[in-house]
């Protein structure tokens, strides 16, 4: 199991979500994980439903069985005036720098320098061992950016190599690409039952593989449970409505007759029913897209009451469930 | 849906208590919006993931078809509907979408943003100096890749489509940004960065220098250019501070042009609609933006409340349907007594052998294989199903066919008791919404099961988006 998991996914696909669910699974059974957020959204306070987190590594959630996660949202200005001050011990020039928005500057024109001092603080967590020579973490996993941006995000190397030829800034793009690019991380995509996810999950792994970063699998999330099967939608097409309004009537829903309460009730529910299997048509298509893909697969079912903490437990269990830790 | 009794129940409890009003949001009615020569720009924002491509599609092709001649921007369409309306070529300039109906005409485009940046080089500088520009690396990976940079060149996108004059109507979508507000903050982000301080001491040391008082700032920046040069191994600066100066001897300050577009969005003939999806997130970041463009007097015209569910059996509740279905689902329950069978097989009801003949084939593959032994059960169990048997055909197993269509009607009843249960959520949601803006109204567009990726579809939403109203008005 790789100690980076590098979780992304398109945009509203829940990959925040995926993320904290998949530290929790890996914190089961006494181990210790960082959950590391890259964008500043706060998505992880809020899914957690703690107060923002500050620049600096905090426990926030216990697993079963004893397990710790703990949670840092990188902030690359102060991830780079971390360098500053590590490299030429800039001491009060750091924070005069941060005050001419010399620091804002550096980090804004060069994405690629941003990307980086994220992925850099991210392997560095990865790589941290405690006194006694163990890793300070288990494992690390990072909600990163989304599909669309995340072989850029990841390719630091690529990216910094036409910006900073040499200097320390040069050389630590060479250590974070020989973690990302090792069987040390895995890089996993979320989507949804859903065309422009899928599409953009199958875009987004042609480029992670021609970049050569690993990828590890990919999660979909939110399925709708399977309330009518195959058999029950071949069965919608042909059946009789009067069959149906019977046994509606035989359930105890009122009259079968033409105008009867269960009668009336036919109508609305096998264009429910219809509905339903448009939609299921459509996720069965996205399903077979999917396979094409040759990773392994795995389904987080949509929950009904909406996300929440005890959601993330529950989310958590199941990805244990189906292996993921 | 809207006059349903159950949802105005759920409903109920989340209204304003305290504030009674006579309709519970305002409904915002599309047509006069569409339909006013006054409107010039209408700009759909939202989180991502909501609809907004296809709310802005679908409104550019309904003003089109009630005769203006309409430009849709859309940002990052989806590939079949960028297909469908002969957009999907790169070209970044609009092009006239065939299929339409009536006087109107809509045209339609997708942002290319770094193409978008490149033509505003090359129209404001010489051949040499864009040559030098487009290919300095700073301004590549600016271009390509800096967060904002698609903000930026929508808003400067606009402001060229505005500045042609050719269309009478503009149709924006906004990037699909991980926040609504990044569309408004961007920009200016981009511009004074640009335009900043900083950039002006880069590129201008000795100026400012030469001037008293500014000698600390000079000693700041001669500190601020060695560290990172160190730091970036020198090119990178070098290469910022030819990029800057080469734009900044050809064309005004960013910032200028930032604050230009920013000052169209608040002229009179724009108007914003903000789109939702009836959840906790999306509805949540609407109302922040409900918020901020109050806060930079920007016109609100209301909210698009995408993919709302209805239930045509709104009266059954899903408790009900849920308890009906479990009564399917146990043969012990159903067959007691005057069970399923009787009521079946009552006067009142008008099935016939013939059509549980007629559904034999349709039977599942496992029903089939299971036969002898449902046959057998449902006979013993109900006795009056040997009535059924009889008047259908010998091999038709009706008790069979009958199981099987009432495990389809359990399952249609708990899909209904699902449907019913996120109608419910979706009313609390949209309550707070409501609670915290009543005075934004509201246009509800019913979800729809699939993808949308033609005129047809585009032209349904936008009948729906000209019908849709909240319920209880």
């Amino acid at each position: 199991m790789s100690r980076l998991q590098v979780v992304s996914g398109k945009g509203g696909t829940g990959k925040t979500t995926v993320a904290a669910a998949l530290a929790l699974a890996l914190a089961t059974e006494g181990k210790r994980t960082l959950l590391v957020e890259v964008e500043g959204r706060q998505g992880i306070a809020q899914l957690f439903e703690t107060e923002a987190l500050p620049y600096e590594e905090r426990k926030i959630a216990v697993a079963p069985g004893g397990g710790e996660v703990y949670a840092l949202a990188i902030d690359p200005e102060l991830a780079l005036l971390d360098y500053l001050q590590m490299f030429y011990k800039l001491g009060g020039a750091g924070r005069a720098l941060k005050k001419l928005g010399a620091i804002d500057f550096a980090t804004t024109i060069a994405p690629g320098l941003r990307d980086v001092l994220l992925t850099g603080k991210a392997c560095e967590a990865v790589r941290r061992k405690d006194r006694s020579g163990r890793f300070a973490y288990d494992y690390v996993v990072m909600d990163a950016p989304p599909t669309g941006r995340i072989t850029r995000f990841l390719n630091v190397n690529d990216e910094v190599a036409g910006l900073a030829k040499i200097g320390p800034i040069h050389n630590q793009a060479q250590a974070v690409m020989r973690v990302l690019k090792s069987p040390e991380t895995a890089v996993h995509l979320v989507t949804l039952l859903e065309e422009m996810p899928v599409q953009e999950t199958a875009d987004g792994i042609a480029e992670l593989r021609a970049a050569r970063l690993p990828v590890g699998r990919v999660i979909v999330n939110m399925v709708r449970p399977e309330v009518l099967d195959a058999a029950d939608l071949e069965l919608v097409r042909t059946v009789e409505r009067s069959s149906v309004a019977q046994a509606l009537s035989a359930a105890g829903l009122g009259g079968a007759r033409r105008g009867g309460n269960a009668e009336k009730l036919v109508d609305p529910l096998l264009d429910q029913a219809a509905e339903y299997a448009e939609r299921y048509a459509l996720e069965q298509e996205q399903r077979t897209v999917l396979g094409e893909l040759d990773l392994p697969l795995h389904e987080l079912p949509l929950l009904a009451e909406g996300m929440d903490l005890a959601g993330l437990y529950e989310l958590a269990t199941e990805l244990r469930k189906q292996g993921l830790s | 849906m809207s006059a349903d009794p159950a949802e105005a129940q759920n409903a109920a409890p989340h209204q304003d208590a305290a504030r009674p009003r006579l309709s519970p949001a305002r409904v915002l009615d599309v047509d006069p919006l569409l339909d006013d020569p006054k409107t010039r720009i209408v700009v759909c924002c939202g989180a991502g993931g909501v609809g907004k491509t296809t709310t802005a599609a679908a409104l550019g092709l309904r003003a089109a078809e009630r005769g203006r001649k309409v430009v849709v921007l859309t940002i990052d369409p989806a590939k079949r509907l960028a297909q469908s309306m002969g957009i999907d070529s790169l070209d970044n300039v609009p092009r006239r979408v065939k299929g339409t109906e009536g006087d109107g005409e809509l045209h339609a485009m997708m942002l290319d943003m770094k193409r978008t940046f490149d033509e505003v080089v090359e129209a404001h500088a010489d051949r040499e100096r864009a040559a030098a520009i487009l290919a300095n690396p700073f301004y590549q990976s600016l271009s390509a890749g800096f967060a904002g940079t698609q903000e930026y060149m929508a808003m400067e996108k606009l402001g060229q489509l505005r500045a042609k004059d050719e269309w009478d109507l503009i149709v924006v979508d906004t990037p699909p940004s991980r926040s609504a507000l990044d569309f408004l903050d961007a920009p200016k982000r981009l511009g004074s960065f640009l335009d900043g301080r900083l950039i002006r001491l880069l590129t201008a040391p000795a100026k400012l220098g030469g001037r008293a008082g500014m000698a600390f700032l000079n000693v700041g920046m001669s500190m601020m250019t060695g560290t990172l040069g160190k730091l970036l191994g020198g090119q990178l600066l070098k290469d910022v501070q030819t990029f800057v100066a080469a734009m900044d001897t050809t064309f005004g300050g960013f910032r200028t042009r930032a604050d230009a577009t920013y000052k169209l969005l608040q002229a009179p003939g724009t108007a914003f609609l903000v789109v939702a999806a009836p959840e906790r997130d999306a509805l949540r970041e609407a109302a922040y933006f409900v918020e901020r463009l109050a806060a930079e007097d920007m016109p609100l015209m209301g909210l698009v409340l995408n993919r709302v569910h209805g239930s045509g059996a709104g009266r059954l509740s899903a408790e009900r349907a849920l308890a009906a279905a479990e009564n399917l689902e146990d043969p012990r329950i159903v067959d007691q007594g005057d069970g399923k069978a009787g009521l079946r097989n009552s006067p009142d009801t008008y099935g016939s052998s013939g059509t549980h003949a007629a559904e034999e084939p349709a039977r599942p593959a496992t029903e089939t294989a299971a036969q002898p032994t449902a046959e057998t059960t449902a006979e013993a169990e109900a006795p009056s199903a040997a009535e059924t048997a009889a008047t259908a055909s010998a091999e038709g197993s009706p008790a069979d066919t009958e199981r099987s269509v009432d495990r389809l009607t359990a399952g249609l009843l708990r899909l209904h008791a699902d449907r019913m249960q996120l109608l419910s959520r979706e009313q609390r949601t949209r309550g707070r919404f409501t609670a915290r803006h009543p005075e934004v109204a509201v246009v509800e567009v019913p979800a729809l099961p699939g993808d949308v990726h033609d005129l047809v579809g585009l032209r349904d939403i936008g009948d729906r988006l000209a019908a849709g109203r909240p319920e209880h008005t």
